[in-house]
């Protein structure tokens, strides 16, 4: 026990403060329930799966700019493609989208590769890229969503057996998260192939003399990454029922939240959980505020004051720790 | 015993115009920068002359002072991407203050934020060890933050832009522009700094191997609290250049030069990684990233497929311009 406390202290830690939040938030608002934590859920979603996306890429020694405009072409390409469309129509669109994600990736991951330009240019460039091709295919916001599509993360799961107080507090975002990163992370976790991840993350020479496929890895990395970001776009689609060509807030998010889940910028350390974690501390952070009848343009400082504390404090940490 | 001359074979001219340009990167870069004006000039005859000149130059010059931040930053393997909201804080705080205030308050009151965030950033990068991307990022948040509070207790003041910010920014006297008069001295430090001075070989230093130059007696943390400083207070500078160029006080003014910004760096051949480059490059980079937007604006594409072929070429000028300088 004390083992797995010591090697999952920082998600350990983040749990605590999640509860603690919730706490928090039950003291400011008497009445936050169960809606409230389905709202929280949806919100959280795809801020969670740009998260996710990073995570990747960050564990393999990387860092991706360009998820956030990756969401905004998904986004808008679904939503494009699903407007006027059958409700069966779109049992197609959300492969084909997921697809696009995954190649679009793994498109970042062949140019870091072939051109051997440093990743953050090469997915700055793409960012631009992606984001003018987000800007073709829909001009303004628009698009529509299926219906079932939008139903599939609104409302909650209801579990036979279960009384339904408990069930409220299952609600479907919440659900359709773990599930789509567990399809991806349990057997990429367990693979040879998320081994070599972590591996070309830690030292990429130790990675390639041991007979990892470095490059290969890497352009993988990125596809999945690019998976991730278009889970996140087609998240986008379905809580808002359309699309919009200009990125949201991600791509800064999902830096902060990698950080903040215990991943170290440099690679080779972390899971998945931690930064998930984060994600919804961040949110639940951004609720209370709000909650507290705070402005929200203070709340901008203090999320920035927080990431900033939080960053500084766990880098010290280690510091101490090398020492 | 029959003498064969050694003579050394000859080289082939396309090696030896790869090892010239190798030798002087400059080269490669200032032979793009023409032909894009050659391209400009061929789909629009007559665009080039005097005043297109000084008009590139103008919107180049502040392009050029935050790549600069970028140069230097880099050069410690470091980035710095508050550049772009410390520019927009101190050309609102400058605009805004300047109705109630004599100019030299103003702009001091201007030039404070940007002292500031340089310093948070140099202590965070410099003592606790956080990654320059995330600590120039989380603060470029507060102070986006801030200056949004801030936007509330001056709206009913007003701003104006000081006459004197306008004419740096826009005035252009026998076909130069004023700009330059802040600029290329500001230029000649910077090549001068990192070129000559202690401090800039420490830059190169710091880059190149940061154990070795700490284990050398060098205190990296106060290298890294002045650079971060330095860079802030030219992020705060371009600020003010800035909004009498544009004469629109916003709140979000140069925040779309922050990512150009470290492309103009990059493509001017300085590594990322640290301890590689140098301000020259650095500058034509930024000549060549203005230039390159006029022709995209002329070509008359939509938004879209403009920055589509923004990031193409940054990423295909920067791949080509790494073959030819590592290829030895």
């Amino acid at each position: 026990m004390s083992h797995f406390l010591r090697r999952q202290g920082w998600v350990t830690g983040l749990f605590a403060l999640l509860i603690i939040l919730f706490i928090v938030t039950k003291v400011i608002q008497p009445g936050y329930g169960s809606g409230d934590f389905g709202s929280l859920a949806r919100a959280v979603l795809p801020y969670a799966f740009a998260v996710a996306a990073q995570t990747v890429v960050v564990i393999a020694g990387g860092i991706d700019l360009s998820v956030a405009a990756m969401m905004a072409l998904t986004s808008v390409t679904a939503a494009s493609m699903m407007a006027g469309a059958s409700e069966e129509y779109a049992l197609f669109v959300v492969p084909f989208v997921l697809a696009m994600g995954f190649v679009l990736g793994a498109l970042n991951g062949v140019l870091i590769v072939v051109t051997r330009v440093p990743d953050i240019v090469v997915t700055l460039a793409m960012l631009f890229v992606l984001q003018g091709a987000a800007l073709l295919v829909l001009g303004a916001p628009g698009g529509a969503a299926a219906e079932w599509l939008k139903a599939m993360i609104s409302g909650t799961v209801p579990i036979p057996g279960l009384p339904d107080s408990v069930d409220a507090w299952v609600p479907k975002a919440l659900l359709v998260l773990v599930v789509c990163l567990c399809v991806v992370w349990i057997p990429l976790r367990r693979s040879r192939l998320g081994l070599s991840i972590y591996a070309i993350g830690s030292s990429e020479l130790a990675a390639f003399r041991s007979g990892v496929p470095v490059a290969r890895t890497r352009i993988i990395a990125y596809a999945l990454s690019g998976l991730f970001a278009a889970m996140g776009g087609l998240a986008l689609t379905m809580s808002t029922g359309i699309g919009a060509p200009i990125p949201g807030p991600y791509l800064l998010a999902s830096v902060a939240a990698v950080v903040l889940g215990g991943v170290a910028l440099g690679g080779g350390k972390g899971g998945l959980l931690g930064p998930i974690v984060a994600v919804f501390v961040l949110r639940l952070v951004r609720t209370d505020l709000t909650l507290l009848a705070i402005d929200p343009n203070v709340t901008a400082i203090i999320e920035g004051l927080i990431m900033v504390a939080v960053v500084m404090f766990g880098a010290f940490i280690t510091m101490r720790g090398r020492q | 015993m029959s003498s064969t001359a050694i003579t050394p074979a000859p080289v082939p001219l396309g090696r030896r115009i790869k090892r010239f340009m190798a030798d002087r990167p400059l080269i490669p870069l200032i032979i793009l920068l023409v032909i894009l004006v050659v391209i400009l000039q061929l789909l629009r005859p007559g665009i080039v002359n005097e005043r297109w000149i000084a008009n590139t130059i103008k919107f180049a010059i502040p392009l050029a002072i935050l790549a600069g931040c970028q140069t230097m930053t880099m050069l410690t393997g470091g980035i710095d991407l508050s550049v772009g909201t410390v520019a927009t804080m101190s050309a609102f705080i400058m605009a805004t203050q300047v109705v109630n205030q004599d100019p030299a308050v103003a702009f001091l009151l201007a030039m404070m934020p940007a002292v500031l965030i340089g310093l948070v950033n140099g202590i965070g990068v410099g003592v606790f060890r956080v990654h320059p991307l995330i600590m120039t990022l989380g603060t470029s948040l507060i102070g986006t933050g801030c200056l949004q509070v801030y936007q509330r207790t001056v709206i009913a003041s007003g701003a104006k832009i000081p006459d004197f910010l306008a004419w740096l920014g826009t005035g252009v006297t026998w076909g130069f522009p004023n700009a330059l008069l802040l600029y290329v001295p500001l230029a000649g430090l910077i090549v001068f700094t990192l070129a000559r001075t202690g401090f800039g070989r420490l830059l190169y230093a710091v880059g190149d191997n940061e154990r070795a130059t700490r284990l050398s007696g060098v205190r990296y943390w106060q290298v890294i609290t002045a650079l971060y400083i330095t860079s802030s207070v030219l992020a705060g500078i371009t600020g003010l250049l800035y909004i009498g160029l544009i004469k629109a006080p916003s709140l979000s003014l140069a925040e779309p030069l922050v990512l150009p910004s470290v492309a103009a760096a990059v493509i001017g051949g300085t590594s990322i990684f640290g301890g590689r480059g140098g301000y020259t490059g650095t500058i034509v980079g930024a000549l060549i990233l203005t230039v390159l937007t006029t022709l995209l604006t002329i070509l008359q594409m939509p938004e879209g497929a403009r920055r589509i072929l923004f990031g193409l070429i940054v990423l295909f000028v920067t791949a080509a311009y790494l073959r030819i300088v590592e290829d030895k």
